[in-house]
């Protein structure tokens, strides 16, 4: 096999250098946007002293992280401990390595497609590389030995455990009628104009997939293994300095991948309104990349905007909601989406109508069952003849 | 020597590194641990065969196995460190045993009627592009009744869970 060194290698490395230090870069954008927005919302200022409109206040804070004295408490199990902020952060760097931020750009006749590797089962290698993030916290809570970190790291592996399904299945829609599994076809299948997306085609589907991913970012709503009020600092309590640090770009990373994988699958890539073919063959690669950018970076405010607008699920609500409404969500859409794909002879319209009155069917049944099954249990509870509550009087 | 060779002989040392790690480590977390490292290589290996579906849902799949065996021994085995010879008392040894020289025999005879291709370069002849198309097509034609079978069983499996959690909360009640 004969290796040409331009196209195999340079450029290859030129890419993996932009896209990691744009992640970073993204990071600490998304760190003060995050302090920025919140204090928009709640109508106060923000960081707004390191720099112009306190741009450098992500850069000050993490010269304080690394200065700040590393402690690694007696109790833990040092190996594990150190690992395991390590492990949170490879699979969020690696995972960005199959979305495709943009189409190709020609470079002095260098015809460059704008992603780092195009592999025919992009989408399952997302899935498995995020998946494997979850091992970082439980491992961090586990080998902190500390209580509070364990309930976290519990919380985030069960909330993984039934969010990870609907992520797999919900998108199972979107790679039938593109009958690929790689990202790059997928965002190419979807045409210019925002009609032509996949979000409209399969909007529970999406819905599903979206609020799937708030979960597996452990963002708010979802943010169970480290609220406050209950853990400390959940997972993380015993972390300091640096090792706290990469916990925290480890979330943002995920939140920036996770936004560019909803862009590719349900918002049209790249593509807006034919705006990304004007141009010569270079102006058109980064006027994508520009569309690419723009909407990840929407995106990502609507993480940071839900953050500050919903409070956090209980648990049983976690669960009920991940179970019971999310998942067979998911399983309806792949169901009437191939079933309409046969029978209407893939015509998106219908696949998109049938899918979200199907939607609201299981969503009204569910609830209706769930109706039903509460009203029976309060008719239990104030039953006279239920046994009294043990509590006090039990004691004396 | 080509790249593909050095990966093979890294992935393949992974593996094999990980598989003694999960039964030398005293802790089950740890054991646990090396068992993801095992089926990350191997996840690799297939990737090197060209059968990049497999190895995706290699790892999507045991990483949430593993995850669960992780549950297990957070939640009920609480027991620290585990000491060798508790581990392996009796019988069990000689069983152990037993079974070690049959695995033994096994990859002596495999190693002697492979060959002398090695085992990259045939299934690498044997697999271009292994596509997730192919794949799907074979499920669900000349494996059909397997993959059906398969899927019954799970089925079966979840619903024998569902069963025994149910009856525990209602003697609680």
């Amino acid at each position: 096999m004969e290796i040409e060194i331009l196209p195999q290698i340079i450029i290859p490395i030129i890419k993996i250098l932009f896209i990691a230090h744009l992640l970073i870069i993204g990071v600490m954008a998304m760190i003060w946007s995050e302090r920025r927005v919140s204090g928009w919302i709640q109508d106060r200022l923000g960081p707004n002293r390191v720099g112009p409109q306190g741009l450098l206040q992500p850069i000050a804070d993490g010269i304080k992280f690394l200065f700040k004295e590393d402690i690694i408490p007696n109790h833990v199990d040092k190996p594990l401990y150190v690992l395991a902020p390590a492990m949170l952060l490879v699979p969020a760097m690696i995972a960005v390595a199959v979305v495709p931020f943009g189409d190709t750009i020609t470079i002095a006749d260098n015809v460059i497609p704008l992603q780092i590797a195009d592999i025919n089962i992009g989408i399952l290698y997302i899935l498995a590389i995020t998946s494997l993030g979850v091992y970082g916290v439980v491992i961090g809570a586990w080998a902190s030995n500390n209580k509070y970190s364990l309930l976290g790291g519990l919380r985030s592996s069960a909330q993984m455990i039934s969010y990870e399904l609907t992520l797999g299945l919900a998108i199972i829609g979107v790679l039938m009628l593109s009958e690929s599994l790689s990202l790059r076809t997928i965002a190419k299948e979807q045409g210019a104009n925002p009609w032509e997306w996949n979000f409209l085609i399969h909007l529970p589907a999406f819905l599903a997939f979206t609020t799937a991913m708030f979960a597996e970012t452990n963002r708010l709503p979802f943010d169970l293994a480290e609220a406050e009020q209950e853990l400390v600092a959940g997972y993380h309590t015993e972390y300091s300095s640096m090792k706290f640090a990469i916990f925290f770009m480890a979330e943002y990373m995920n939140m920036i991948v996770g936004s560019a994988v909803v862009v590719t699958l349900f918002l049209g890539g790249w593509h807006f309104f034919g705006l990304e073919s004007i141009g010569g063959p270079f102006w058109s690669g980064v006027i994508s990349f520009a569309i690419f950018f723009v909407k990840t970076g929407i995106f990502l405010f609507v993480f940071i905007w839900v953050r500050w607008t919903l409070p956090r699920f209980r648990y049983d609500q976690l669960m009920n909601f991940g179970w019971k409404f999310l998942l067979p969500v998911a399983l309806t859409s792949i169901v009437v989406t191939g079933t309409l794909w046969i029978a209407t002879n893939g015509s998106r319209l219908w696949i998109g109508i049938g899918n979200l009155v199907a939607a609201f069917i299981v969503v009204a049944i569910v609830a209706g069952i769930m109706a039903v099954d509460n009203n029976s249990k309060s008719a239990v509870q104030s039953a006279p003849d239920a046994p009294p509550l043990r509590g006090l009087d039990a004691i004396e | 020597m080509t790249a593909e060779h050095v990966l093979f002989f890294v992935f393949g040392a992974v593996s094999l590194i990980g598989a003694i790690s999960v039964i030398s480590f005293r802790h089950p977390i740890y054991s646990a641990l090396s068992l993801i490292v095992t089926f990350f290589a191997q996840a690799g290996l297939f990737v090197l065969l060209g059968a990049h579906f497999v190895a995706a849902v290699q790892v999507i799949v045991y990483a949430g196995a593993i995850m669960v065996l992780f549950l297990f021994v957070i939640m009920l085995l609480n027991l620290g460190t585990l000491s060798a010879k508790s581990a392996l008392k009796g019988k069990l040894k000689g069983l152990a045993v037993v079974l070690g020289v049959l695995l033994a025999i096994q990859g002596v005879y495999i190693a002697m009627t492979a060959g002398t291709n090695t085992a990259l370069e045939s299934a690498q002849a044997s697999t271009e592009a292994v596509t997730t198309y192919k794949i799907g097509e074979l499920l669900f034609s000349k494996y059909l009744l397997p993959f059906e079978v398969t899927s019954l069983i799970l089925l079966a499996a979840l619903i024998g869970v569902i069963v025994l959690v149910k009856r525990e909360n209602q003697t609680e009640n």
